[in-house]
């Protein structure tokens, strides 16, 4: 079946092409970085995690939000959702290699990356964070690809693997949990320490996943004859858009929690994130823009997806998505994570800026995941395509 | 009474016993876990929280810091610095983003952050405030790695393994101090004018590579060889090392005799360094 994904139409291959451009400078970079040690990044004593965390942490939310894709067809028996379930175990495959990258790209000894397994740590979240996240790949790698041979001799798939896909809708939350309480766990950390970071990275994760997943859906609706319905695309608005929502309130819920209470320590980092913090006569704000800008994209993006809806307008469905996409990814991929290191623990203010090369390895691990997805989409496409002619 | 009636009030029975009893026994549970969290052996603070203390059983080294001999002695919080950090191979970079500390001098307000800056004593706000690693009785650092690179020893000492250190930071993020520091770079190499960032290197202590956390290890190298830690070696006095779970220890005197205060309490930790102010 890999076959399928080694031809196609020349936009396809140059998609692919452009994709490897980017893995190969990522490549380098990492090369780089590798020699030199982890100061190639722009972190520090103070922010001693930077983009590349931040960007697993967002990415396990994507893949954790394919369980919004398969649940309502195999729990539910929701026929229109059919199409897309594929899709959204391709999707989460895509996104776990892309959050397994990113961590070897942060280890400061990644040879040593096997430590975990050889001194099992039960205490640690870390050593959970990567079972579940191991187990995720190995069970929608197991479940994509038997749906899909079913799928290929037009049968339905077989009896035994349906406990695994029951399995992985439970195990796409612990992912998440997993994740969330990486950072929620930590006592001098006032930012992350709040009980609503597991929900709320749920909350993200269930929009943020179908959003992306919709995006694709479009573009495959234009260039192949691969087209999810309308049924399903409608559904779909509805799950984002209440995800989005549900994300907000909780969002919400922290500003008030911090300004009403008046404590220091939780006010700090939200001055940081949407006013700039002020210390020693110096203005710290490298993060507003983002985080005024994600506030009023998600503002004007889930409004936006209800009149795209109503509309049946595909082109303002892409924009939407897009603009909640990019809400939640400078939420929790820039935010959360950069801004829990400001203040420092003894009232420092250091402010992160990547490095160039940080960049492309970051942009290259990303290229990487998505170069997955698009091989497993072209093989998924063409397999039910052909059964179906 | 029917036998419904009587079926019905077994169950609610029962359901009353186990209302009771569930919550004892998930208490008991989560006692019991308090256990795994701290790693290597030192099961007595565990139990230390925001009510209680730690536990005196088993060894807890610490040090008492007296930040008004500090104050006195101009110099002497460079001296110590100077002592551990040439002991220890510790680089000196040149720049504040691959700082690499075990011991520094932190003003007031930035080490005792909880505290009220309004209306300050002038005095104790320019005093020199060491600040270490606090070799906490109840460690986050040592809660979150997930190799157990760092790890508590039965003498209380917070350790690292550099051989064992994967990188990944997650103790730094952890550490409510701040007392940690990370290889950002080989600290066995020279900067671009061939200055080595480790000046003189000390053969009788090994040298970090780069990509592992270290710290303070409160000198359990020179404890091994009944030595007192380098820095209490040269502070003339103004620190006092020892046992804190010994109660005829010296440190144990000074601690009953003086006001002294921890850094960060509410987190939970129970920092194995006292100031004297
Ligand atoms: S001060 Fe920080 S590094 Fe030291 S033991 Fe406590 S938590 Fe760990
Ligand atoms: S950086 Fe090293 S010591 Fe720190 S948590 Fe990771 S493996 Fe443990
Ligand atoms: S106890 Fe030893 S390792 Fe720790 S700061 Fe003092 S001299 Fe350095």
């Amino acid at each position: 079946m890999l076959e399928k994904g080694l031809t196609g139409s020349n936009l396809y291959k140059g998609w692919m092409a452009f994709l490897l451009c980017l893995i190969g400078v990522g490549v380098l970079s990492y090369s780089q970085q590798y020699q030199y040690g982890l100061g190639y990044t722009g972190m520090s004593r103070d922010v001693s995690w930077g983009l590349y965390i931040s960007q697993f942490t967002f990415l396990v939310g994507v893949a954790a939000g394919g369980l919004m894709l398969v649940l309502p067809y195999y729990v539910h028996d929701y026929k229109a959702f059919g199409r897309i379930t594929i899709l959204g175990e391709f999707m989460a495959i895509g996104a776990v290699v892309m959050c397994l990258l990113f961590i070897m790209a942060d280890l400061g000894q990644p040879i040593r990356a096997l430590n975990v397994m050889l001194h099992p740590t039960t205490h640690s979240m870390l050593f959970y964070d990567m079972i579940v996240l191991n187990g995720y790949l190995i069970l929608n790698v197991l479940c994509g690809w038997v749906v899909l041979n079913a799928h290929q001799k037009g049968v339905k798939y077989p009896k035994w693997i349906k406990p695994f896909i029951y399995l992985s809708i439970p195990w796409a939350i612990s992912i998440h949990t997993v994740t969330a309480f990486l950072y929620c766990g930590l006592p001098g950390r006032h930012f992350w320490l709040t009980a609503i970071l597991a929900p709320r990275f749920l909350a993200s994760a269930f929009a943020a996943g179908p959003a992306l997943l919709m995006i694709i859906a479009m573009i495959l609706k234009r260039t192949t004859k691969f087209d999810i319905g309308r049924e399903a695309q409608d559904k779909l608005v509805t799950i984002i858009g209440y995800a989005a929502l549900v994300n907000f309130f909780f969002v919400g819920c922290e500003l008030f929690v911090g300004y009403y209470s008046n404590l220091p320590g939780h006010m700090h980092t939200l001055d940081y994130l949407f006013f700039g913090l002020e210390h020693d006569g110096h203005m710290y704000n490298n993060l507003v823009p983002f985080m005024r800008f994600s506030t009023v994209a998600g503002l004007v993006g889930i409004p936006l997806l209800f009149i795209s809806r109503s509309q049946k307008s595909d082109g303002m469905l892409v924009a939407a998505c897009s603009l909640v996409f990019v809400s939640l990814w400078i939420d929790k991929g820039l935010g959360l994570v950069l801004g829990g290191f400001v203040p420092n623990p003894l009232n420092y203010i250091t402010e992160y800026y990547p490095s160039i090369g940080e960049i492309a390895i970051t942009v290259g691990i990303w290229a990487t995941g998505f170069f997955v997805m698009s091989l497993l989409y072209k093989i998924a496409i063409t397999v039910t395509l052909e059964s179906e002619s | 009474m029917d036998s419904k009636r009587r079926k019905f009030l077994k169950i609610a029975g029962l359901g009353a016993i186990a209302g009771v009893t569930a919550p004892m026994a998930f208490n008991s549970l989560l006692k019991g876990e308090a256990f795994a969290s701290g790693g290597h052996g030192h099961e007595a603070a565990e139990h230390g929280s925001a009510h209680k203390d730690a536990v005196p059983q088993g060894k807890q080294y610490g040090l008492v810091v007296d930040v008004k001999k500090f104050g006195n002695q101009p110099g002497l919080g460079r001296k110590c610095i100077h002592a551990c950090h040439s002991l220890h191979n510790v680089p000196d970079f040149g720049n504040k983003k691959d700082e690499i500390k075990w011991i520094w001098i932190e003003k007031y307000e930035n080490a005792f952050t909880e505290h009220s800056h309004y209306k300050r004593n002038e005095e104790l706000h320019k005093m020199p405030i060491m600040t270490l690693c606090n070799h906490c009785a109840n460690p986050p650092c040592v809660r979150a790695c997930p190799t157990q690179a760092t790890f508590k020893n039965k003498d209380g000492i917070v350790m690292m393994d550099y051989h064992r250190c994967i990188g990944c930071r997650f103790c730094m993020a952890a550490c409510p101090y701040g007392a940690r520091s990370f290889n950002w770079r080989s600290p066995r190499g020279a900067n671009e004018l061939g200055k080595p960032f480790i000046k003189r290197i000390n053969p009788d202590y090994p040298t970090r590579m780069r990509g592992v956390v270290e710290k303070c290890t409160l000198c359990n190298e020179r404890l091994a060889h009944g030595k007192l830690p380098a820095c209490v070696e040269a502070s003339n006095g103004a620190m006092v090392f020892g046992d804190l779970n010994d109660p005829g220890s010296a440190i144990n005197k000074v601690l009953s005799e003086n006001f002294t205060i921890q850094r960060k309490p509410s987190a939970g930790t129970n920092p194995s360094i006292f100031y004297i102010l």
